[in-house]
């Protein structure tokens, strides 16, 4: 699914990432753990087209990272489902039709949109506040519309930075609880967090991050032999 | 497509004023150009009026056998610009001169000789009425011996032909550099939408939209905003031709409003501007979002 070879981004201050090698197999759930600053969200860019690395070789999902063409990007996030801590909702426009605005502006059949958006709302447990705006919902319920908009493409891999950061610790544990269900039913997940109590709950595979160099993977081995053949 | 018109007419709700003033000034823009066009075209139309009285006279030499004349005259009907040639007597000539010049008819009534030579009135077909078909045939008939003088309007139809090319060309700057105010106009409002819609920009990127389904609405808003333009301006110079219609002739018959072709030029002008002015800013302004 994905595969990042002696990666490195540098900025003008300095380096973001330095050298970072990872193999993240079809339907793995993976940790990206660190400090604020340690490269976290950098690599979760790579991943979706939004950054491009300064040396080495990203793939995802088929696509090459470091040469992806201007029309290439929209067909990769089409594939990945992203998430934030701020959610990133349209505050004027209604759970339903924030969702089901990520199908009209990629040119889904009209048709099919309504059973679509309940459908993911239904599985995010929402289908009863399909009416609602944003501001009408608390935290963990506006992220998990966030999630729904996320699905709503049957992506092959959900990417989420940092989705519990906003949120108290019910909704957290409901969220988090929302994400592993969804990995559960197949999809990839790669999530950035530096809620260590989340990461013990599980066993999922951990990837420490220090100063932009991995310090840290439970699941290297492992993730790299079943890497190899889902690219 | 339902999404892309109602983003495009969403732009109008969210900067109504400044989508008026593009509006507007596209619509000036076009006026400029229509009024110029609107002179051009009434020049030309004069032109063609006078044209059509366009006569090359021979004066002839007096004394000249009426033989010469005759033959001459033959020769000078089968000239391929030739439409009719008319032998205009001294006697007649002087008929003329009293009936016309009143002011003059007792200074012609005590002459003793009459002092006005005979001539060849020429008139030319229609297409070689124009200032070089007009000097070609002079130049040929001074080849007669007895041909004197040859006299046509040359000056005049010049003078109005070069007066019709300044007045298009003035049209044309001042619409042009209208034309680049209403760029830069669509230039504001659009990074005033790109700003306003930048979180929907955002997410559009984020879950897959493309490039130009992105920056489609934008365009679109831009072609709509010249063909809004193009609109106004063909009623304001309709209306200023309505106005003036009572109060210039164009000789005998009333001034000419411009041809539907031109027209409908004018309108694709319109949207051209607009879309121009979208596409040249829109690139810049996705950049920053
Ligand atoms: N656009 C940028 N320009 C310069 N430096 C940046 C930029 N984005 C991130 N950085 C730097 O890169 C490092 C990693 O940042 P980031 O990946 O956001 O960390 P994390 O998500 O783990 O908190 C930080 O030191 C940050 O200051
Ligand atoms: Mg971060």
């Amino acid at each position: 699914m994905i595969r990042f070879a002696h990666v490195s981004k540098d900025y003008p201050k300095g380096a973001a990432l330095k050298n970072v090698s990872l193999h993240v197999a079809k339907g793995e759930f993976v940790f990206l753990t660190g400090h604020s600053g340690a490269g976290k969200s950098t690599i979760l860019k790579m991943m979706y087209g939004e950054l491009r690395p300064s040396a080495g070789d990203v793939r995802v999902s088929g696509y090459s990272i470091g040469d992806l063409s201007a029309g290439d990007v929209p067909k990769l996030r089409r594939r990945l489902g992203v998430v934030f801590q701020d959610f990133r909702l349209l505050e004027d426009r209604t759970a339903e039709e924030n969702v089901a605005f990520a199908l009209e502006v990629t040119g889904a059949r009209r048709d099919g949109i309504p059973a679509r958006v309940m459908r993911v709302l239904t599985q995010v447990g929402l289908a009863a506040k399909a009416h609602a705006y944003p501001q009408e919902l608390s935290g963990g319920e506006q992220q998990r519309v966030a999630i729904a908009r996320a699905l709503v493409l049957d992506p092959a891999i959900l990417i989420a930075d940092e989705p519990t950061g906003n949120l108290d610790e019910r909704a957290t544990r409901g969220v988090f609880q929302l994400i592993r269900e969804i990995n559960a039913a197949g999809t990839c997940v790669v999530m950035a967090t530096h809620d260590l109590d989340l990461v013990k709950q599980t066993t999922y595979r951990t990837i420490e991050l220090r100063e932009g160099q991995i310090v840290y993977d439970s699941g290297a081995e492992a993730g790299a032999a079943a890497a190899e053949d889902d690219l | 497509m339902r999404l892309l018109l109602r983003e495009a007419f969403a732009a109008f709700r969210r900067a109504p004023l400044l989508s008026a003033l593009s509006i507007t000034t596209i619509g000036f823009s076009l006026y400029a150009v229509g009024l110029f066009a609107l002179v051009a075209v009434n020049m030309k139309e004069a032109l063609r009026l006078v044209e059509q009285r366009v006569e090359v006279v021979a004066y002839l030499l007096h004394g000249t056998p009426p033989e010469s004349i005759a033959l001459a005259s033959q020769d000078i009907a089968a000239f391929p610009e030739v439409e009719r040639v008319t032998f205009v007597s001294e006697d007649e000539a002087l008929k003329r001169a009293r009936a016309e010049l009143v002011e003059f008819r007792d200074a012609y009534r005590d002459l003793a000789v009459n002092p006005l030579p005979a001539s060849l009135e020429i008139s030319l077909k229609d297409g070689y009425r124009d200032a070089d078909h007009t000097a070609a045939v002079a130049a040929r008939l001074k080849g007669y011996g007895f041909i004197d003088d040859v006299r046509y309007g040359r000056e005049w139809i010049e003078k109005l032909d070069r007066l019709r090319n300044i007045a298009g060309l003035v049209g044309l700057m001042i619409g042009l550099a209208f034309a680049a105010v209403a760029v830069v106009i669509i230039g504001v409002t659009i990074r005033l939408t790109v700003l306003q819609r930048a979180r929907e920009i955002q997410v559009m990127r984020l879950v897959g939209a493309t490039h130009g389904f992105i920056r489609g609405p934008f365009l679109l808003e831009g072609a709509i905003k010249g063909l809004l333009g193009g609109l106004v301006a063909i009623a304001l110079s309709y209306g200023t031709y309505t106005l003036l219609r009572g109060q210039i002739q164009l000789a005998t018959s009333d001034i000419v409003f411009l041809r539907s072709s031109q027209v409908a030029l004018g309108v694709c002008f319109g949207v051209a501007i607009g879309f121009l002015g979208s596409l040249m800013s829109v690139e810049r302004h996705l950049r920053n979002v």
